[in-house]
């Protein structure tokens, strides 16, 4: 008796759940409503077969309990009823299988007049490529991708020289424009999602995959990556800005293509050490850092994460915070270099200078700290060397002050929730990992352990690779 | 087939095979150890099994609390969550499952129930159960390499699976397969013995329409097995020497290998279409000894025979046909050429119908029954509506529009729990609970058991049916953690904790089945041979528990089907299968 109220107050239940459960489709942004619709007759044919046949059962059991005076009915079958329910049964499935293999027609094919944007993939985030004015994407290979390449264009190819390359994790589509995009992966499978869009599709090493969509509102729309892609698969997240066509037009248009960024000028060091000299007062003469003004070792970092900080500060990104008090005082001077030029002066200049040791100041169990940094090693590196393709700067030699209290910043989301913060935001999420205090100083006892000598050995052999 | 349509004429037919024979060894060694019979090779399967799956208990618990109270447990980070993740769920599937069902319940009641000695070939059974625990011991032994057991996600997609990033990477991938390569090895010699039992070994009398469901459903998951199992085989040498030896079966060029060897021209998919290929048959490998033994325990427990026998063998043997023409709806997103969708959504919906038949059946089977609310039909029952449940979600992911938002979302993993961990696992359950007595001679505590059913069933309802939910917001599976993701509503969180305080408590009642089955088997009430008053052979061993050799002298004679329960005009509601029509005894 019990197990058929159990069985009533269940299915009842589960059915209400349904019409009241707080989680329902994200607000559809594309124009797949068709798959909503197939969504929805799943919901009311599986629904209405699933109270049905749980509350027969249910009558069943309260009907047919147990009972001494009475014996059960011997019928080995019954081929009436059995093809009936056979039949029926069909034709439920059928109602379910044909709208959704018309859906699916559609769903496989690209209106002829859909803009093409590549999303590559890649160890934890995302970059797009626009074809330039000839319409078409250049050549890709693997084995092409380095610093100075990295969606890995074949230089040969002229298709190639005016691909509009988006090196950030966000990126703006036109309202009302059916898109296709064409998916790619440098490293391991990923895959492309984005909720209110419902379409999404792995993104595979070796082959190009695509789907389609019309996105149909304007506003800003996360995506994630949905296939297991390794440690930091859950922090691998991106921004899609869907907005007006002019709007669009407008952003692309200030966006580099290959061509471009391979003739833009080196950064030069010897105009970078005139810049130099207002970052002397705070972080030193070489560079070194200095605690009494709060400011970190700059030498040893890379040009390319000096320059997206600079940016950053420059635009706000980062050190906006009002709990980012250091972080405040580093934006007027961001702000005052000149422009793009003299950041990536500035950026080559301080890549010269010396790498020297920095003091210990923090006190951390440095054992406990190695369990901690496995997750670190990811990005960083085993030894904390950085790694470039992971836009993951160097750790090894930093101040350890200075890592404790950026590390606190990102756990609290003093640094790196600002959405222009490209990977600061993949911080936040990793640094949740220190729940203490304790935490912190550890992992940087840890980082300090990480001496010198390798660490550089090992930068120097993947620059080489790279 | 039944008794109204029995000649009283009818003649068993000869002995077609002849008697076996079989090595009855003194030692306690002998006996326990190394022992060919099947009964006590099951035990050791079970036992094998239980152990290793109270380690993927533990694992599911470090998951959840990660997710239910995310940033408190400083000893799990994402290589630890990962980790949980893949061994949870390869224990669970195979080790577990597939193991308990077919080397448990396979060895236990296939030569029982067909009438025979033993398994035809007892010695490369002994040995299958050998492979078997050296398998969990390589799996095992993951945990403890350096840099751990591998995060890859139990199925162990290249090229992730075998590339830097991935926890695991550096051992724990290489035990991975090596373990698995050792189990199919293993499973092979069990599995050629099950089969070549149910079809060389049956007793005089025993036809094929006369098989109990149970033999049925197991000697088609067999076959299934047998079938599918190589598959992974291959999948997995072709991943190991993708590892080890520099090949590149699964890799394209890519960035971020180890070795510093030149990979190109592999394909990842290709591994995802053998993994697959095994992959959807094995829901059914677990599946269908679940459907077989369910059916007994229904027909059992209601005292009535179960509705439309023939149908439900020739569902089984669709479903096991079909079973292998829908793998690649594990892959309506996986970049495979998009235009497979329309196949296998097809394939997919049409295997809903032999499966939909089997419910139909079953509840039928209920109705107009005489329903003993025993634990064996509570966690039938709780088997039918789980399996109800899981079975029409999957009806959202077989079709391939509707599967493009939900799949790799929680909606998947709601939908795979309820139809292939829950709903089996329930069964295991409710043939412990009916059979046990057979195997022990002692009957477990009904009121232990009774918590252990009520709180199994709601709190696994209560843990996988609101995932559904939050997989149609679009969480995605396998984070670690969600942060502040702009689509998930903060509520979500809730419902997390809630999950794992339910997960903790679920887990808690299985210790306590633990407790009842050591605690009955000392205390419990005495069983007798035939305590369910049941038809099938198993029940009608001089002595119980059986011994080696299960029968007396002389192997008994099968005069009917299974399931002549409540036959009209009959004193007893039960015939037991060799009872000869003579010796009925009927109402004047």
């Amino acid at each position: 008796m019990a197990i058929a109220i159990a069985l009533i107050v269940l299915a009842v239940g589960s059915v209400a759940f349904f019409l009241v459960s707080p989680w329902h489709l994200t607000p559809l942004a594309s124009n797949w409503g068709t798959i909503d619709l197939t969504i929805s007759i799943s919901f009311w044919v599986t629904g209405f077969v699933f109270l049905a046949v749980s509350l027969f059962m249910a009558v069943a059991l309260i009907r047919y309990r147990y009972n001494a005076q009475r014996r059960s009915h011997y019928e080995p079958e019954n081929k009436k009823l059995e093809a009936w329910l056979t039949g029926l049964t069909t034709l439920g499935v059928a109602a379910l299988l044909a709208p959704g293999l018309f859906v699916w027609g559609d769903f496989v094919s690209v209106p002829e007049d859909a803009q093409e944007v590549e999303v590559v993939g890649q160890q934890w985030h995302w970059s797009y490529r626009f074809p330039g004015e000839d319409g078409a994407l250049g050549r890709t290979q693997v084995g092409l991708v380095g610093k100075d390449n990295p969606f890995g264009i074949d230089p040969n190819d002229p298709d190639g020289q005016d691909d509009i390359l988006i090196q950030s994790p966000r990126v703006m589509l036109p309202v009302d424009r059916p898109v296709r995009l064409t998916l790619r992966s440098n490293d391991v499978i990923h895959n492309f999602m984005v909720a209110a869009f419902r379409a999404k599709m792995d993104v595979v090493p070796g082959q190009a995959s695509f789907f389609w969509f019309t996105p149909t509102r304007t506003g800003e729309y996360e995506a994630v990556c949905a296939e297991l892609c390794g440690i930091a698969h859950f922090a691998m997240r991106g921004k899609v800005q869907v907005v007006e066509q002019a709007t669009f037009d407008e952003w692309l248009a200030d966006q580099p293509t290959f061509a471009e960024l391979a003739q833009r000028p080196p950064g030069d060091p010897e105009a970078g050490a005139e810049q130099f000299a207002v970052c002397v007062t705070c972080h030193g003469a070489q560079g070194q850092g200095q605690q009494a003004t709060n400011a970190p070792r700059l030498a040893g970092l890379d040009s390319d994460y000096l320059k997206r900080q600079l940016k950053n500060f420059r635009s706000g990104a980062r050190g906006e915070h009002e709990a980012d008090r250091f972080g405040q005082q580093m934006r007027p001077f961001a702000v005052s270099l000149d422009d793009a030029q003299a950041i990536r002066d500035l950026a080559a200049y301080i890549e010269t200078l010396p790498v020297e040791p920095t003091p210990p100041t923090i006190v951390g169990d440095a054992e406990r700290g190695k369990r901690l940094y496995r997750t670190c090693a990811s990005c960083h590196g085993a030894r904390g060397q950085g790694r470039h393709a992971f836009n993951a700067p160097r750790l090894a030699g930093m101040n350890d002050w200075y890592l404790v209290r950026q590390l606190q910043h990102f756990r609290e989301g003093i640094r790196g929730r600002h959405p222009e913060d490209l990977y600061g935001n993949q911080m936040v999420d990793m640094a949740q990992i220190l729940v203490d205090d304790a935490a912190l100083r550890d992992v940087t006892a840890y980082i300090r352990t990480l001496s010198e000598a390798p660490a550089l050995a090992d930068a120097a052999r993947q620059s080489a690779e790279e | 087939m039944g008794e109204r349509e029995y000649d009283a004429s009818y003649q068993a037919p000869p002995a077609e095979v002849g008697e076996m024979e079989l090595v009855h060894p003194r030692t306690f060694i002998g006996k326990y150890i190394w022992s060919q019979d099947a009964k006590v090779i099951a035990v050791q399967y079970m036992l094998t099994a239980t152990a290793i799956g109270l380690v993927a208990l533990v694992l599911s618990l470090v998951m959840r609390l990660q997710l239910g109270f995310p940033n408190t447990f400083s000893l799990i980070d994402p290589a630890e969550y990962l980790q949980s993740v893949s061994m949870h769920g390869m224990i669970m599937v195979v080790y577990l499952l597939t193991a308990f069902f077919l080397g448990g319940f396979g060895n236990y009641l296939i030569p029982l129930m067909c009438g025979a000695r033993d398994m035809v070939f007892p010695y490369l059974n002994m040995l299958s159960y050998w492979f078997y625990l050296a398998s969990v011991l390589i799996l095992a032994a993951g945990f403890f390499v350096p840099g751990g057991a591998s995060g890859a996600g139990w199925t162990l997609y290249p090229p992730q699976a075998i590339s830097e990033g991935t926890p695991g990477v550096d051992g724990g991938i290489i035990t991975m397969l090596v373990s698995l390569i050792v189990f199919i090895a293993g499973f092979t010699m069990g599995g050629l013995n099950y089969v070549a039992t149910v079809l060389q070994a049956r007793t005089r009398g025993m036809t094929l329409m006369r098989l109990p469901l149970t033999v049925w459903g197991i000697f088609m998951a067999t076959v299934l097995a047998l079938l599918a199992f190589p598959a992974l085989f291959v999948a997995c040498l072709m991943l190991l020497f993708d590892r080890l030896l520099g090949t590149s079966f699964f890799l394209p060029e890519m960035l971020g290998m180890t070795q510093e060897m030149a990979r190109e021209g592999g394909s990842p998919i290709l591994f995802q279409h053998l993994f697959w290929f095994f992959g959807h048959p094995e829901v059914y490998i677990v599946a269908l000894p679940a459907f077989g033994i369910v059916s007994d325990l229904i027909a059992t427990h209601a005292r009535k025979n179960i509705f439309g026998y023939r149908m439900m063998v020739w569902a089984l043997i669709m479903i096991g046909v079909l079973s292998f023409v829908v793998w690649a709806h594990h892959m309506f997103v996986s970049g495979m050429n998009p235009y497979f969708g329309f196949l296998f959504a097809t394939t997919t919906l049409i295997i809903a119908v032999p499966t939909a038949i089997k419910v139909y059946n079953w509840v039928l089977t209920l109705w107009r029954g005489n329903i003993h609310f025993t634990l064996p039909m509570l966690f039938a029952i709780g088997f039918l509506f789980t399996f109800l449940n899981g079975g029409l979600s999957g009806l959202f992911l077989g079709n391939v529009t509707v599967d493009v938002p939900l799949s790799d979302t929680y909606f998947v993993v709601g939908h795979f729990h309820m139809v292939m961990a829950v709903a089996p696992i329930l069964v295991v359950f409710g043939a412990i609970y009916h059979w046990y007595p057979k195997i022990t001679g002692r009957m477990l505590d009904e009121t232990l058991g009774k918590i252990h059913f009520w709180v199994t069933f709601l709190g696994t309802y209560l843990i996988y049916y609101p995932m559904h939910f939050i997989g149609l917001e679009g969480v995605p599976r396998r984070y670690y953690a969600y942060g502040e993701t702009t689509f998930i509503s903060e509520s979500v969180q809730t419902l997390n904790a809630v999950i794992t305080v339910a997960a903790l408590v679920v887990a808690a009642a299985q210790l306590l089945f633990l407790f009842n089955l050591v605690w009955s088997y000392y205390r419990g009430r005495e069983a007798g041979p035939n305590p369910w008053h049941a038809t099938t052979l198993e029940w009608q061993t001089a002595d119980t528990p059986p011994p080696h050799g299960n029968f007396g002298k002389e192997l008994p004679v099968v005069y009917r089907w299974p399931y002549d329960y409540s036959v009209p005009g009959v004193k007893q509601d039960f015939i037991p299968q060799n009872v000869p029509p003579q010796a009925v005894e009927r109402e004047p």
